[in-house]
């Protein structure tokens, strides 16, 4: 018999029972709750006469509404205020910790589980949310659930699922300089498409994805659903035991020790068969840039827009050029030759420390150029804008013209006041394309953080690596 | 849950690829706490030729007239054709939601998101992946009041030409379904097994089941 999977030895950890058809009742071990998909769960609860099965791997925060501005004021939408409140009271009725708005650890509900060690390796955790993948960075079984999925975990602490595919994503070799996390994951999308993680749990493994922090890890992780796959995985190595060590949710003490004995189980068996296995060679990965509505429509910074009438099968040329339409864009235009009308650094994808740093370092002795007409950085949790502030990051991003903003999803969705106006570009470092998304009739280039600052500073796309290299 | 049994029922085509969530149902929607009334809201950006807002009276506003859902042969339309990888993005319930509200009860498709597959399911609508080319077939039959007869207990789709098509659907989630069971009920039938299952991990992960867990405030 062959070995087994990282997600098949999660998965075979997390099974109460399995049905006839395949189908498996799965335990869950940490739940995450925002104020967007969890109202009507807990409504759902209340007209059933339902409790949580275990307050205790309940943990809330309110982040997409939030503003990023006069906090002290509160929520001026009156329909985005009402959520956050019934948030709060649902919380309160319920049992279940939340972090308030006034929290120094409030946040991104996809940065503040593992900076917390609310979620750990060898976890199954769910969200109200496709990009709780993130987590799997750690070694966890990470996915994203729906409304009536999120009633079902709080009332039985389990999910009945059927389990996906095994899927190997290979990143072999060394990244040139000025290459990150975020390139290596939008290279992958743009290769195995959109739909190409569909019914897979992918699991991200080579020397360029072992040499990644944690961080750089939990970036590719957070964009598995973009290509279709609901969960993201890596194995647990060195640098997964060190970033939880000490985290204030993490075991302690004996615990500790034993949970780390456990947890350096969690990496697929040598002999282990994948259903599907690709592979890309690190060194051929430049700094991306999306060009399209859809991640998958994705080129390097010293590309050019491709041609859809190159493109052999209809259904992609068609998408290919309704994207090129709604985002103003020539074939064969130059991606060098794109100018954003703003930028936000910021979104579960990238608004960690390293994000930070990584713009700040762009940034740093610079000043934004006069035809961007708002940059805004938005740290991922009130304990990434603290450490960034003694860090004196707040400084540089503030002399070179960005605003410094409080955390919170902001830009990547567009539900508080943070958004584009129609028609305006965006350079930005969230994960999502798609029409509207950051606005209505906005257009969005997803790129890395050092990527959009440089495009702040420039005023159009540039080359960071060569930047950083100091050649231009 | 409502069940699902057959239904006859008028169809629209929505020829395009990879529409996703964000576009089923646009997020200043998702501020709503209630589970219902997002129909008029359904595809938003699209349907309509002003910029959308919750509570806002659609009755009123301009509509796109090329878009699909707004021609005249297919109002009332209850069966929903569309390209690969239907419903990608986000995992928001809302779009089943609008879907539903706005009278779908079956989507047909090539592929669809995982997330949002999942989710039509709790919510009353069948989603059937049916191969490309036999998608593409449809897509060509397909004239003014066109309708298709859908089957779940023998799961199979009819045509007007009297065509039978075939389709695949879990077993456990075909019951459901089509019983319009509530999945939180059948679960909690298994209380005591997920009880066994706590205690068996307790003595493997202990730390799982201690105040650790617990984020104080």
């Amino acid at each position: 018999m062959s070995g087994k999977t990282l997600y098949d030895k999660l998965w075979d950890d997390h099974v109460v029972f399995t049905e006839d058809d395949g189908s498996s009742l799965i335990y869950i071990d940490r739940h995450l709750v925002h104020e967007v998909t969890s109202p009507q769960a807990f409504e759902g609860l209340r007209l059933a006469g339902r409790k949580p099965w275990r307050q205790s791997r309940n943990l809330a925060v309110a982040d997409h509404n939030v503003p990023t501005t006069h906090r002290d004021q509160g929520i001026a939408d009156p329909i985005s205020r009402l959520q956050v409140e019934t948030l709060e009271k649902n919380c309160a009725e319920f049992g279940i910790t939340e972090f308030s708005m006034a929290d120094i650890r409030q946040g991104i509900v996809h940065v503040i589980g593992p900076e917390q060690g609310a979620t750990l390796p060898g976890m199954t955790v769910v969200c109200g949310d496709s990009h709780t993948s993130t987590h799997g960075a750690s070694g966890a079984l990470a996915f994203g659930i729906g409304t009536s999925e999120v009633e079902h975990v709080l009332a039985t602490q389990c999910l009945m699922q059927k389990k996906a595919r095994n899927m190997l994503v290979k990143v072999e070799g060394q990244l040139r300089a000025g290459v990150t996390a975020k390139d290596i994951v939008l290279a992958i999308i743009g290769k195995i498409g959109t739909a190409g993680g569909n019914g897979y749990t992918l699991e991200f493994a080579g020397s360029a994805i072992r040499a990644l922090s944690m961080e750089g890890r939990m970036t590719v992780c957070n964009m598995a659903i973009e290509a279709g796959a609901r969960a993201g995985l890596i194995a647990v190595d060195e640098t997964t035991i060190d970033y939880y060590r000490n985290r204030p949710l993490a075991p302690k003490g004996d615990d500790w020790f034993m949970a780390e004995r456990m947890w350096r189980q969690l990496h697929s068996d040598a002999d282990a068969v994948f259903d599907k296995v690709v592979e890309l060679a690190a060194f051929d990965i430049v700094p991306q840039v999306t060009w399209g509505t859809s991640p998958e429509l994705v080129a390097a910074v010293d590309g050019k827009i491709p041609d859809p009438a190159r493109e052999t099968d209809a259904g992609k040329r068609e998408s290919m050029q309704r994207a090129l339409q709604y985002m103003d864009l020539k074939p064969g235009q130059a991606i060098v030759d794109i100018y954003p009308d703003k930028v936000f650094i910021g979104s579960c994808t990238n608004s960690r420390i390293e994000d930070l740093r990584a713009a700040a370092v762009v940034a740093q002795g610079k000043k934004v150029a006069d035809t961007i007409k708002l940059a805004l950085v938005v740290p991922g949790s009130g304990l990434v804008k603290q450490q960034a502030e003694a860090e004196g990051l707040d400084k540089i991003f503030i002399e070179a013209g960005f605003e410094w903003r409080d955390p919170g999803c902001s830009m990547c969705l567009a539900m508080n006041a943070d958004r584009l106006e129609p028609g305006e570009r965006c350079a930005s470092t969230s994960n999502r394309n798609f029409e509207g998304r950051q606005g209505y009739g906005g257009r969005t280039h997803l790129v890395s953080p050092a990527m959009a600052a440089a495009a702040a500073i420039a005023g159009h796309f540039v080359d960071v690596s060569r930047i950083q290299s100091g050649s231009q | 849950m409502r069940a699902f049994t057959k239904i006859t029922a008028r169809v629209a085509p929505f020829d395009r690829a990879n529409i996703d969530t964000d576009a089923i149902i646009p997020k200043q929607f998702l501020k709503s706490i209630r589970r219902a009334g997002f129909g008029p809201y359904l595809f938003d950006e699209w349907r309509y030729l002003d910029h959308g807002e919750p509570e806002m009276d659609c009755s009123q506003r301009p509509l796109n007239p090329d878009f699909v859902l707004n021609k005249a042969q297919y109002q009332n339309a209850g069966i929903l054709l569309a390209r690969e990888n239907f419903g990608c993005g986000s995992s928001r319930e809302h779009a089943p939601w609008a879907l539903e509200d706005f009278g779908f009860r079956v989507l047909i498709a090539p592929s669809f998101a995982d997330i949002f597959y999942n989710n039509c399911f709790k919510n009353g609508l069948l989603p059937i992946a049916l191969s490309a080319e036999i998608v593409d077939s449809l897509f060509k039959d397909l004239t003014d009041g066109y309708e298709l007869s859908v089957d779940l207990e023998s799961q199979t789709i009819t045509t007007p030409a009297g065509r039978e098509i075939a389709f695949d659907v879990d077993q456990n989630r075909k019951f459901r379904l089509l019983n319009g069971l509530d999945d939180i009920d059948l679960t909690l039938q298994h209380a005591e097994a997920i009880r066994a299952y706590e205690t068996e991990r307790a003595k493997r992960a202990p730390w799982l089941f201690s105040d650790a867990m617990t984020a104080k405030v």
